[in-house]
């Protein structure tokens, strides 16, 4: 399993000098199979790079929206696999209790926001809604659960024969919960990220921030320690920085976070760029 | 213990914050959770308690009508939003298990979740004057 980081910012892109390290686009993440599968975790402003980093187009990709918000939403349009007849995309994401997928899809894909219907994209495109169980995509099998985040939205936890994948970009478990964490079966998220090797999460705010944004969905960097150790991870990758937080600042949170808390599993810092590979397959006999 | 599904712990936080006693129930009607204010009404903290089926529950308080009938489980409000899915409305005499009797009203509604999951029921009570 190959994963490569496209964007982690949240909330609206912040290119600029002082956020070249964490890079400034927002979500996204491929995952690559060793069969060739192709998965793209979110469509933020990232995707357009993934895109045209494609040597060629794959017969068939597969994006995974964890909810409709705009930074998750906004290179969708863009991703040149839409754009290609005979391709075959899949787009996973949550319906809402009242709209289907395609009807809140079309909201973004069409005028005035955007000039091209969903309807008029080249490619071959099913549209799938989440939570539906766990699901098999080539080597993958991909399970969605909801969480804790204003509007809906769905967590993803992707396991193939190499390790397990748990992506809670935009995630908000430490809600109304005194003394997070709570009991692991009353906490948000707990099913997906449950002995993951890597967990990506919010780490949007400081403890400070987090006072005052309470409810907005986004977790702070205690949080998310907290939470990742509840979950037994081997790696907690932080994801979804503030676009108002430069690379030093984030740089020295994360430093201050490791040091005052002193988690027990590895922390490392998501930022656009960042490969990721994991193979627990044995090598072939005669191999060296 | 498997996670619960997020519409129930979204009920669950949201009733940790209200001061209106509230009970929440599987979809089996076995109770997951009730709150503080609640437990003053059904006397006894739910650490005590814990999870219970709903043919437990429904007989602990000793229901009764304003005749003291006791009544059956499936008279209850909540018991009828469980297993009709519809809101439901009543009251009823409970004895606490602090030993004190009890006039409640109840208003009970299933909890229906995103893609029109049936997840359970909530309870909403309130104590009257006897």
């Amino acid at each position: 399993m190959k994963v490569r980081i496209w964007g982690s910012r949240g909330s609206i892109a912040a290119p600029g000098p002082e956020t070249l390290r964490y890079g400034g686009n927002t979500a996204c993440v491929s995952v690559t199979g060793a069969d060739g599968t192709l998965l793209v975790l979110d469509a933020g402003t990232g995707i357009t790079r993934l895109g045209a980093s494609l040597r060629s187009i794959p017969s068939r990709v597969d994006v995974l929206l964890s909810h409709l918000h705009l930074d998750h939403l906004i290179g969708l349009g863009f991703f040149r696999p839409l754009r290609t007849p005979g391709c075959e995309v899949h787009i996973w994401g949550p319906a809402s209790a009242t709209l289907d997928l395609r009807t809140r899809l079309s909201r973004y894909l069409s005028p005035p926001l955007f000039p091209v219907l969903l309807r008029d994209l080249e490619c071959g495109l099913t549209l799938h809604e989440v939570p539906g169980g766990s699901v098999r995509i080539g080597e993958f099998v991909v399970q969605s659960d909801l969480i804790c985040h204003p509007d809906p939205t769905v967590g993803y936890r992707i396991s193939s024969a190499d390790g397990v994948l748990a992506y809670l970009t935009d995630h908000e478990p430490a809600l109304g919960v005194p003394d997070f964490p709570a009991a692991a079966e009353w906490t948000s998220g707990y099913a997906i990220a449950v002995d993951a090797d890597w967990l990506f999460h919010d780490c949007q705010y400081d403890d400070e921030e987090y006072v005052a944004r309470q409810g907005w969905g986004h977790s702070s960097l205690r949080q998310a320690f907290a939470f990742a150790k509840l979950a037994r991870v081997r790696e907690l990758v932080t994801f979804h920085h503030d676009p108002a937080h430069t690379d030093s600042e984030l740089g020295l949170r994360l430093e201050r976070a490791v040091r005052d808390l002193r988690p027990t599993f590895a922390v490392t810092a998501g930022y656009e760029g960042r490969e990721l590979a994991l193979s627990r397959r044995p090598a072939a006999a005669g191999a060296t | 213990m498997a996670q619960k599904e997020i519409e129930v712990i979204l009920a669950r936080q949201l009733s940790s914050y209200l001061a209106l006693p509230a009970f929440i129930v599987d979809p089996d009607g076995g109770l997951v959770f009730y709150n503080d204010p609640a437990e003053r009404v059904l006397g006894r903290r739910f650490s005590e308690t814990g999870e219970m089926p709903m043919a437990e529950w429904a007989t602990l308080f000793r229901p009764t009508d304003r005749e003291g009938r006791l009544m059956r489980p499936e008279e209850l409000p909540l018991v009828i939003a469980v297993q009709d899915r519809r809101p439901a409305h009543g009251s009823c005499y409970i004895e606490g298990l602090d030993g004190q009797r009890r006039l409640i009203e109840v208003t009970a509604f299933p909890l229906i979740g995103q893609a029109g999951r049936f997840l359970g029921g909530v309870a909403i009570f309130w104590e009257r004057p006897g």
